[in-house]
């Protein structure tokens, strides 16, 4: 196995792009150290990319939306009060993970980039409409993240691409979401379902949203005719009947040792409907 | 009640820091894993794909070829011709013609590193021939189950019974059938409970060293010395005293570190190596997939009730599997099932039944909670249904001293009326509960255990203590025993240092198993230390020119009798020690016995839960247990058993579960999957102790480490009723089916 630890992303790219047998990223090092120990992977080339300027920022874009490097560990997403008034439902999606040691080296794209339908971190950034910027041997671009998984473990990067940044939009007013996961115990464990409400609300109305589940399909899922639900009600109780009914109808899930169709169907209409209403809370200053 | 109540005791009683707790803290303890020595090998273990599959062919050769490879063996580096359950620990550790589950180890390496060995065991190449396997308990014993092993049944075994039944049972006394008819309510069930892990934080290792004129060394994580010399030398067909095993500090065990699983493979590939030492140290997944978990059951159960509660007739039969070999609990899980009942009419059937799975070990009071699980669940629907209350029913029905067991024995001193009282009067039992939330409660029973045991104390020349013992501490066993001795010395806690030995240093010492410890190795410290009391008199007595009778030991002294015996002032137990090589040389005692006089022990759990009506989880709010100590030594650690005892019990009744596929591969072999409650999942358990003291022994020890695993079951499952309506009767509890339950009524 060859350790590589470029500087730029470009040489990340080259390297990866050169690369004969099977290549791995390493940032947080959460997920594919663990595969190694446990004998699931063995790279022949393993390409640290903390070396890389700017890799643990989060910077204020010109937009005034958020620019995430790579290597930000969860811990620093809490720890981020801009962030954390913006987006707090990215934010607490990301900080399900692990445990606090975990926290302390997981990241963001690391957890997008493992292709788990049970990512906690992926169904908030979909909510919020986060794009990741790529770079790869012939330059860069951008991607929204619920076209980055394409199925269980695999993602849209194509040889040689890699992510160097997460950009998550301009917040805006009147505005919140909020993401909720359901497991069996109280932490350290994987999702069996996960829900995120992105809503922007007019007095009471709400006149934007985005609906994203998680382990519920092979992919995390945009789920337009969930939002579509709530946009223009007031998350009155026939709206979130409705709201519950359609993420539910979203739903492809799978049995398996962490849960059964059924469970998972049922439980992401539940998730969901108490997903929006803490949205609404915050978009109406409860900081809760 | 409290213990602070009994002042006749100075230490007993109270709460000193753990001998082990400096150590352990600072990460100093030595583990299995953490023992090396010059020259030591690193052994990988081939463990089969498959449930079931013949072993057509194994080829060694690219891994004996690789460099670094110093040793392959398969089964046939073994030797033939065992029988009984020495064939079954020796087809256990290596498989012979087929593989028997997932797990089943096959081959194994030895080489100079852990990453050469673990590539050496991916180059074997086996050939396997997939044979049907069959999983659960009940499908095993259809008529088209696949045979596990043909002619395992032994005599118990009526004809005619499916193939896969290996031992039968039927006991009981009076007539279930005019008990029911004597009844006002009759209600019958069937309950299924799914196989659970331990869940020790620490795996399996070990380092073993054997050369070719048969002597060996073994280090290792267990909970018996002897027991692992005795089966690694059957297995090897080795002579026993030949093999000398030192325990290391335990990262826990429940029972399931009693048995041997891999350790005579690092012996015999010690052997093959020319005597090198090998290091065998187990990955999370081989402890779920290939070290013992409990039984699974199947129980069906009927009860007979009056309407004031009384219990008329009562009937058992169950069903466990134990995994490819014989010895599933069902024979404790049928004694222990109405334990707690005083019955005029009562029968029980058991089966133990083979299936495509590890080979299950002991499990904190083996069999006991399953049994609980259908037996206190029934009897807290009738309760309910009859509208009598359930902790008056369980007085009504208590057994008491003298009373006839419902397995058969009289019992002689216990405490189940004072434990049920205690109970009633907790606060817990007036918190009001809100929406959405249910209390339960069970009772719950275990034997307690005496067993060989062995243990030698002597006096240092400072008129210090040490005590050595052949029961690994497992549950603060150390504290305890240095609390006795020194309570029976006279002497401070901390002049007493207790040690856990090796094989080579006493007589044979079953495991610290069946909540043995503390009662056995502490009833046989206390009798060592009295024979270490009376030479030290005889001492005093030769120095003052007096008879030995004359004179007697108080407060770490030895004193004359009184004023007819003669005027001395008291000499002192370091005055006596500092000159023992001119007065008769060393000092000490030994005892061994199988101690009579065990002291069974009844617990009571009472629960509160709320269950989240739209996704079925369960949340444990408040969590009390009442249990008889006997007589509490170390409060604290009583307290911590009572506890973790909750804990596991909470987790086999919540998620815990081995998750078969359909392929008969186990699906969740790490802690992610294999669901144990994490600190966050529970409340601070909330303890009361009762004091009924045991009379067989000097200070009244019943032993407490496993009861309380036995009443968490029923209790959450009576909590669940009471908070959704819905009856549970399958484990584990999860939210998918409580969720589905509660829909079935349609909530």
């Amino acid at each position: 196995m060859r350790y590589h630890t470029p500087t730029t992303f470009e040489d990340a790219a080259q390297l990866a792009a050169q690369a004969k047998g099977l290549t791995r990223f390493l940032a947080g090092g959460t997920d594919v150290l663990v595969q190694l120990r446990a004998g699931m992977v063995q790279p022949d080339d393993l390409i640290d990319l903390k070396k890389i300027a700017g890799v643990s920022e989060i910077t204020r874009t010109d937009d005034g939306g958020w620019r995430i490097g790579v290597a930000v560990p969860g811990i620093a997403l809490g720890a981020h009060e801009g962030l954390c008034a913006d987006w707090p439902g990215v934010v607490e999606g990301m900080e399900l993970v692990g445990s606090t040691q975990i926290q302390g080296r997981a990241t963001l794209t690391g957890n997008l980039c493992n292709g788990s339908p049970a990512a906690d971190s992926v169904p908030g950034l979909v909510a919020a409409g986060a794009s990741v910027e790529i770079t790869g041997p012939g330059g860069t671009r951008t991607l929204p993240v619920e076209d980055v998984p394409v199925s269980p473990g695999k993602t849209a990067l194509k040889a040689g691409e890699l992510i160097s940044a997460i950009l998550l939009p301009p917040r805006g007013e009147n505005a919140g979401d909020a993401y909720l996961r359901f497991i069996p115990r109280t932490e350290m464990d994987i999702a069996v379902v996960g829900s995120a409400v992105s809503l922007r609300l007019d007095g009471d109305t709400v006149t934007e949203a985005r609906v994203a589940l998680g382990a519920v399909a092979p992919t995390v899922k945009l789920v337009p005719e969930a939002a579509d639900a709530i946009i223009g009600t007031t998350l009155d109780e026939p709206a979130l009947e409705a709201l519950a009914k359609v993420a539910s109808a979203a739903c492809s899930p799978i049995d398996d040792k962490r849960g059964t169709v059924a469970f998972r169907t049922e439980v992401a209409g539940v998730l969901t409907k108490r997903a929006a209403l803490i949205a609404k809370a915050r978009a109406k200053g409860d900081t809760a | 009640m409290a213990k602070d109540e009994f002042k006749e005791f100075k230490l007993v009683g109270t709460r000193p820091d753990r001998p082990d707790g400096l150590d352990k803290v600072t990460g100093r303890a030595r583990y299995g894993a953490d023992i090396s020595a010059p020259g030591m090998l690193w052994a990988a273990v081939l463990r089969s794909p498959h449930a079931h599959a013949r072993i057509v062919k194994i080829d060694t050769s690219k891994a004996e070829a690789l460099t670094g490879v110093k040793a392959v063996i398969t089964r046939a580096d073994f030797p033939t011709g065992l029988t009984g359950e020495d064939w079954n620990l020796q087809e256990n550790t290596m498989a012979g013609e087929r593989a028997l589950y997932d797990g089943h180890a096959v081959a194994a390496v030895a080489a100079t590193s852990k990453l050469r060995a673990e590539e050496a065991v991916r180059l074997i190449e086996v050939e396997y021939e997939v044979l049907p396997h069959v999983i659960d308990v009940d499908d095993a014993i259809k008529p088209d189950a696949p045979v596990i092993r043909e002619g395992a049944a032994d005599a118990t075994v009526p004809e005619g019974m499916p193939p896969n039944v290996v031992r039968y049972m039927e006991f009981g006394r009076g007539d279930v059938e005019a008990g029911f008819a004597e009844a006002d309510l009759v209600m019958e069930k069937t309950y299924k409970t799914e196989a659970t892990h331990q869940g020790y934080i620490e795996p399996h290792a070990c380092m073993g060293q054997l050369g070719a004129d048969g002597k060996g060394e073994m280090w290792v994580c267990t909970q018996g010395q002897w027991f692992i010399r005795k089966m690694c030398t059957a297995v090897l067909g080795l002579e026993t005293a030949q093999l000398r095993v030192t325990p290391s500090e335990i990262g826990g065990g429940f029972g399931g570190k009693t048995t041997i699983f891999m350790e005579p493979l690092s012996l015999a590939l010690s052997k093959k190596a020319g005597g090198k030492p090998v290091k065998l140290v187990m990955s999370r997944s081989d402890v779920l997939r290939a070290t013992g978990p409990t039984a699974s059951a199947s129980m069906d159960v009927k009860i007979g009730m009056k309407k004031d509660g009384t219990i008329t007739g009562a009937r058992a039969e169950f069903r466990m599997q134990g995994g490819a070999f014989p010895g599933s609990p069902v024979d404790m899980a049928l004694y222990c099932a109405f334990a707690p009942y005083k019955l005029t009419n009562v029968e029980h059937v058991g089966y133990d039944v083979l299936a495509n799975r590890p080979k299950c070990a002991a499990y904190r009071a083996p069999g006991s909670p399953m049994g609980a699980f259908a037996v206190e669940s029934l009897l807290d629907e009738m309760c309910r249904e009859l509208d009598v209350d359930p902790l008056d029913m369980r007085l009504k029905n208590a057994v008491r001293e003298g009373d006839t067991a419902s397995y058969g024995p009289k019992y002689g001193s216990i405490g189940l009326v004072e434990t049920l009282e205690a109970t009633k009067a907790h606060p817990n039992l007036s918190i009001p509960l809100g929406p959405n939330q249910g209390r339960g409660i069970a009772a719950g029973y275990w034997f307690n255990h005496n067993g060989e045991t062995s243990v030698s104390m002597a006096i240092s020349e400072d008129g210090t203590a040490q005590v050595s013992v052949g029961t690994p501490d497992i549950g603060g066993s150390r504290a305890s025993i240095a609390l006795m001795t020194a309570e029976t010395l006279g002497i401070p806690y901390e002049d007493v240092r207790v040690n856990v030995v090796e094989t080579g240093a006493l007589g044979v010492n079953e495991p610290t198993h069946g909540s043995r410890a503390t009662f056995a190795s502490g009833k046989a410290a206390v009798i060592a230390a009295g024979h270490a009391i009376t030479e030290m008199c005889k001492r005093a007595a030769n120095e003052w020119g007096i008879d030995p009778e004359a004179v007697e030991w108080v407060d770490g002294a030895a004193q004359p009798a009184g004023d007819n015996a003669g005027k001395f002032p008291p000499m002192s137990i370091a005055e006596i020690a500092g000159k023992m090589g001119s007065t008769g040389g060393p000092i000490s005692g030994h005892h061994e016995s199988v101690p009579e006089g065990v002291g069974a022990s009844f617990g009571c759990h009472v629960v509160d839960v709320e269950v989240d009506p739209e996704t079925g989880r369960t949340t444990i709010l408040r969590y009390l247990v009442v249990q008889d100590a006997g007589r509490a030594i170390h409060p604290a650690y009583v307290e911590g058993q009572y506890q973790g005892g909750a804990a596991q019990g909470i987790g086999w009744a919540l998620n815990e579960a081995y998750i078969y596929g359909d392929d008969g591969r186990l699906q969740n072999t790490v802690f992610l999957d294999y669901r144990v409650p994490v600190a966050s999942d529970l409340p601070m358990i909330d303890t009361v102790i009762v004091e009924v003291p045991n009379p067989g022994h000097p200070y009244g020890v019943r032993g407490v480490g496993e009861t309380g695993i036995t009443p968490p079951l029923p209790a959450i499952a009576n909590a669940i009723q009471e908070a959704t309506g819905a009856r549970l009767c399958e484990l584990p509890m999860s939210p998918p089916k409580v969720l589905a339950a509660i829909k079935a009524k349609g909530g």
